[in-house]
């Protein structure tokens, strides 16, 4: 039986962050994992509700991945993304979940390797902690 | 407004263990404007205890509404179909709403998801802060619109103590002096003078200290005539 791939969820900002895994699908890398990208023209777009669906209906990890946050194209979206990561992992944190299952990255379109590097750390992060919940068992 | 903040997921998680089936209401009021119990903050307590759920194998079903006033029974009448459906309802509301339901439907249990804070304002986004406590007796018009029973530590009337230091409370330095803001506050108002005024000792009566309160306005009362006509008595 083929073992289990982590599932992870990305949102990707349209700006920098989707153009680190479309460089890295050009030339060619694959990953260990079922990644699913999000793109949101903003990570100041992303809510904490839209995280927690994601975990909720079947993500194991999910990583948010904006603009550095001095060169955010929106000027301050990445930190309010980082925030509502932040928001987000503290309720993990009361619930007895652990919130290294959400992150948030910042990347510019030069850094190629770092969407390939950010993968594989989420699928660290899975592969240590285990799938959250059962197969099928999405509420 | 009142001001409220949501219970630890880990302590609603085990408050709500043994329930299968859960309705959980917000309130579009103050929690909603306090970002503790709205529309938003519902339906990510209930992700959230999803997800918990998913993690521990636990089978729960939630429903999430909101409701515009969850302390008027008029609008918790308009989700009674799901209140009478559930095995608990959660509040998302002030402890208000939670009672209001308890209080209409007293064969359902209404549990608590937040803790019931202050009456406080939004002083910058994300930050509110206590300026009444409800004492059933304001006297802001002779404090420059400060009160000291709320923004005082010790509540004093004729202050400040002695405890004040560069404008800020012994009890916690980055508390600003009541009293202070209230002399700055009466200099800039040219009424100084009311600051040398002796304040006699405060009528707690009309203070929760004399028990629990109920106001009253007769005409908007309705009679007995008109309450058969509305229907109106439940």
């Amino acid at each position: 039986m083929t073992p289990r791939r982590p599932k992870i969820v990305g949102f990707c900002c349209e700006r920098h962050g989707l153009d680190s895994p479309v460089a890295a699908a050009k030339s060619g890398i694959t990953y260990d994992a079922s990644v699913r990208i999000i793109d949101v023209p903003c990570t100041g777009r992303v809510d904490g509700l839209h995280i927690l669906k994601a975990l909720e209906d079947g993500a194991d990890a999910v990583f948010v991945l904006g603009c550095l946050e001095k060169n955010c194209y929106y000027d301050t979206g990445s930190i309010e993304g980082r925030k509502r990561v932040e928001h987000v992992r503290s309720m993990l944190e009361e619930a007895g979940i652990e919130k290294e299952r959400v992150e948030m990255f910042n990347t510019s379109s030069t850094m190629t390797w770092r969407f390939p590097e950010i993968v594989s750390k989420m699928c660290d992060v899975v592969n240590r902690l285990g799938p959250l919940g059962k197969e099928g068992d999405e509420q | 407004m009142i001001v409220a903040k949501r219970k630890p997921l880990g302590e609603i998680a085990d408050m709500i263990a043994p329930y299968k089936k859960i309705t959980v209401i917000g309130c579009r009021s103050c929690v909603a404007i306090c970002l503790a119990g709205g529309e938003k903050e519902v339906k990510m307590l209930v992700s959230a205890l999803k997800v918990k759920n998913k993690k521990e194998g636990r089978k729960q079903q939630f429903e999430a509404l909101v409701v515009e006033r969850q302390c008027e029974k008029e609008w918790i009448q308009e989700v009674e179909d799901k209140i009478l459906d559930s095995d608990l309802v959660l509040s998302m509301a002030c402890s208000l709403g939670a009672q209001t339901i308890g209080d209409n439907y007293p064969h359902k249990l209404a549990f608590p998801a937040l803790n019931t804070g202050i009456f406080g304002v939004p002083e910058e986004q994300g930050v509110w802060s206590e300026k009444c406590v409800g004492c059933g007796n304001c006297i802001i018009h002779t404090t420059g619109g400060i009160c000291p029973i709320a923004r005082c530590a010790k509540s004093m009337l004729n202050g400040p103590c002695g405890g004040s230091s560069d404008g800020h409370c012994e009890v916690n330095l980055e508390i600003d002096c009541a009293w202070y803001a209230i002399h700055e506050r009466l200099k800039l108002q040219n009424r100084l003078e009311l600051i040398e005024q002796v304040s006699a000792p405060k009528d707690w009566s009309t203070s929760h200290s004399g028990g629990r309160r109920t106001y009253v306005r007769e005409d908007a009362k309705l009679t007995q005539h008109q309450k058969k006509g509305k229907g109106a008595v439940r």
